[in-house]
């Protein structure tokens, strides 16, 4: 226990600027319990098996993409829909039964506050979706299919990243 | 049932297996799925440079960064262990489409006539692979989320901000596709 204070204290906060923060769900989702780093490695082997999925559904192919922004195949609305009505039962069967974590933890569901951004970035996002036929997890899938000049789209993205947080407070909100 | 998982999986399928990574997350450990993020981390442990946006403390966000490492890692093992064994099975009309601007390569899920070493020497592949990823991790953090985060995770918790989202997603690639793409790939 004294040893879960002392992580805690050690992981204070350094940028308590709560509107900022409020814009990144992640940073949000803190869990109060302390796990050794290994803990991890759970995490890396649901991505394993989303990267899976998201090879044999197809969804990293350019060509989905392209036929779903000129409606040309049902396919891609498929996926997606069935993903969110997937993932609206589970979350409505979660906060139903108060299902905890394995780890006996409530489960966190924050609301993702309205801002102008999500109209300008959404639409940018949308622009470079087409263009490269991939959003971000995509970009690591096709990278760890072989599609190895996708490196250079992904490190283009953490630039693009970066370049945003340079300006964030230049821009409309 | 090894050739079954060979071949593209309906959508009614992978599609709810993808939801399911909602709740799977949530359970496991409390953590919102969502990948954009991770680009955010990215800069943060490598290039700070001193910006608010890039301090805090990403270690108790690492999570996200071996979720992503394990995307990498699932998908190298899909296409080497269950690749499929045929051509990518396009609409009549796409490959129609495409052929005009010389692509004409379907084998991969990534059109190699467009997204190849070579490409980046030209002004259309520097746009559609530096450009479009510089505006994938621009737009997505922009919008505090990727079709993971909003279009997903977001709507799956019904939040109004991420619908809109989605649909500005929707609208920019709608535009880029139809109105923009078809000058930049006769470039």
């Amino acid at each position: 226990m004294a040893n879960t204070a002392r992580i805690k204290s050690s992981l204070k906060e350094t940028n308590t600027d709560f509107e900022v923060r409020s814009l990144d769900t992640i940073c949000l989702n803190e869990s109060e319990l302390y796990h050794p780093a290994w803990y991890n490695l759970k995490y890396f082997a649901v991505g394993i098996v989303f990267g899976i999925f998201l090879v044999k559904s197809e969804v990293i192919s350019w060509f989905r993409i392209q036929e779903m922004f000129r409606f040309q195949s049902f396919y891609m609305y498929g996926v997606i829909g069935s993903a969110i009505v997937t993932g609206i039962i589970s979350i409505q069967l979660i906060k139903k039964f108060k299902v905890k974590s394995i780890h006996g933890e409530a489960i966190d569901l924050h609301p993702k506050p309205f801002t102008k951004g999500q109209i300008f970035g959404g639409l940018i996002f949308g622009f470079g979706w087409a263009l490269t036929g991939a959003c971000p997890g995509p970009l690591f899938a096709l990278v760890g299919s072989g599609a190895l000049v996708i490196v250079v789209a992904l490190s283009s993205a953490v630039a693009g990243t970066w370049v945003y947080g340079l300006l964030r407070d230049r821009l409309p909100h | 049932m090894l050739d079954w998982l060979r071949h593209p999986w309906p959508w009614y399928v992978s599609g709810p297996l993808i939801g399911l990574m909602v709740p799977m997350l949530l359970l496991l450990g409390n953590k919102s799925f969502g990948v954009s993020s991770s680009l955010r981390h990215i800069c943060a442990i490598c290039f700070p440079s001193k910006i608010p946006f890039f301090q805090y403390q990403w270690k108790k966000e690492a999570w996200n960064l071996f979720f992503v490492a394990g995307i990498t890692g699932g998908a190298f093992l899909a296409a080497h262990f269950l690749p499929d064994p045929g051509p990518v099975h396009v609409n009549p009309k796409l490959v129609h489409e495409l052929s005009q601007f010389g692509v004409i390569n379907f084998n991969n899920l990534m059109p190699a006539d467009l997204f190849n070493w070579n490409s980046l020497l030209t002004v259309r592949g520097i746009i559609m692979i530096v450009v479009g990823g510089f505006l994938v991790g621009f737009g997505t953090r922009y919008a505090g989320g990727c079709t993971s985060g909003h279009s997903i995770m977001g709507i799956s918790n019904l939040q109004m901000s991420s619908v809109i989202a989605t649909i500005c997603f929707m609208i920019g690639g709608l535009i880029m596709t139809n109105f923009i793409l078809p000058y930049i790939l006769q470039l």
